[in-house]
């Protein structure tokens, strides 16, 4: 195996494009390393894209926050800017591993791993994020619901690398959450979750949402059944119910021993009904942050 | 494979070592630097018996590359007493019969300490959370949060 530092997207790109055999970029190395070690992956050239400039910052852009690919985990959840405007990303970024993974784990990374069960996914998706992908031939941006492809796969091809994410500008009256289920407090991978984002008008009444759902198909669903049942409305208990109901409906889990087909779908659309009252208690929150000043 | 060459701060001494490309820090601390505090338990990052911190975060060093290392700052268990001075940390460990067998020990006192720097007065909800990442399977880890507490309320008094 080869270890090189790129000291630009560009040069990463090109360095990925050239290497004949087994290629991995490197953030912050939590899932590769590991993936290295159970042997069951052999790389030739490892490419540390830790020392591009600029991809550790996170830098306000157009009212939201374009946040470096290898900003890890620890540092975004210090970022008071961005903590106000997308706790439920942060929320979601914050149940990544311990806290030693917390400081090294990066959400491009748990992104580009391709888990269906990645916490910050949904999160992002639900937020319309927007990735940042370096090629040998420039950079052009992606939703980030388009990177996914399935477990352990992603739409990007071996030259290609993320470079940033940006959380878009949001309107007043928003507010995001982020849930999942796991049989215990703390370190596991989630059996299901659920991420909700959404606006309110000045009455209270949702007026843009979108849910996405993790752990229950191949990749993260976004439900737009679910935002359709909730957006008109003031998540009265019918609204939620059929907020549920469309999440159950989206669902396509796997049955293992860490939970079944049934449980995994109820349990999402438990996740995404309590989920999008957190998002409403944080949309009139943010409401009434702004009246006070 | 081709070694590397890097130069890197360790304690706040210079030090420089080569190493495999593939080679996890863990290794380089243990096997060519013969600093043999930092233990592995798992390999994987679930452990936390490997705790360092890079750059002031901490870490599992097994997965990190060695080769991240060139022209980080690292700090382990054994930057933790000064001379033959113990930490609160490690004194409180001891009085509170805080281990048993003691593998998980440095990767606790190096977490807590990160803690502590961090969070002067932590709950021991706190702590709990915190050190989710240090398995202990001998103590049951009430002895350990009352030993973090025990510290922090010296630091603070000092």
């Amino acid at each position: 195996m080869r270890y090189m530092t790129a000291q630009s997207a560009s040069a990463a790109a090109m360095a990925l494009a050239e290497e004949p055999g087994k290629s991995r970029v490197l953030a912050g190395g939590t899932d590769l390393l590991v993936q290295m070690k159970a042997g069951n992956l052999t790389v030739d050239l490892v490419v540390d894209i830790k020392h591009i400039p600029g991809i550790r910052d996170i830098v306000p852009e157009a009212g939201g926050f374009r946040i470096g690919a290898a900003v890890a985990n620890a540092e975004l959840r210090e970022h008071a800017g961005v903590c106000q405007q997308w706790p439920g990303v942060i929320e979601a970024a914050g149940l990544i591993g311990s806290t030693q993974v917390q400081g090294r784990s990066t959400i491009a990374g748990n992104l580009c791993n391709g888990s269906p069960a990645a916490d910050s996914v949904p999160a992002l998706v639900a937020a319309d994020a927007v990735v940042r992908v370096a090629g040998p031939d420039g950079t052009h941006d992606v939703p980030v619901l388009d990177i996914p492809a399935g477990p352990g796969k992603t739409t990007l091809n071996k030259a290609q690398i993320v470079t940033s994410i940006l959380l878009p500008a949001r309107p007043a009256r928003s507010g995001d959450a982020y849930l999942r289920f796991i049989p215990r407090t703390e370190m596991d991978i989630a059996v299901a979750s659920a991420a909700v984002n959404l606006t309110l008008d000045a009455t209270g009444t949702v007026t843009a949402a979108r849910v996405a759902l993790g752990a229950v198909a191949p990749k993260v669903v976004l439900v737009e059944a679910a935002a359709k049942a909730i957006i008109g409305t003031k998540l009265e208990d019918a609204a939620l119910s059929a907020l549920a109901q469309a999440c159950e409906a989206a669902c396509n889990p796997i049955d293992d021993k860490r939970g079944t087909i049934a449980f995994r779908t109820s349990t999402a659309g438990v996740l995404a009904r309590r989920a999008a009252k957190i998002a409403y208690d944080r949309a009139q929150g943010s409401a009434n942050a702004g009246a006070s000043k | 494979m081709k070694s590397l060459h890097i130069s890197t701060t360790i304690n706040g001494d210079p030090v420089e070592f080569i190493c495999d490309p593939d080679e996890p820090l863990l290794d380089v601390l243990r096997n060519r630097l013969h600093l043999t505090g930092a233990k592995e338990g798992c390999g994987t990052g679930d452990c936390g018996a490997c705790s360092v911190t890079l750059n002031g975060r901490l870490v599992c060093s097994c997965l990190v590359l060695g080769a991240e290392a060139q022209r980080a700052e690292i700090t382990t268990i054994e930057g933790m007493a000064e001379g033959d001075q113990l930490h609160p940390l490690q004194r409180a460990f001891i009085d509170g019969a805080a281990f048993q067998c003691g593998v998980c020990t440095p990767g606790i006192l190096v977490a807590a300490k990160a803690l502590l720097e961090k969070n002067p007065s932590p709950t021991d909800e706190e702590v709990r959370y915190w050190l989710a990442g240090n398995l202990c399977r001998c103590t049951g880890y009430d002895k350990i949060i009352a030993a973090v507490q025990v510290a922090a309320a010296e630091m603070r008094s000092a």
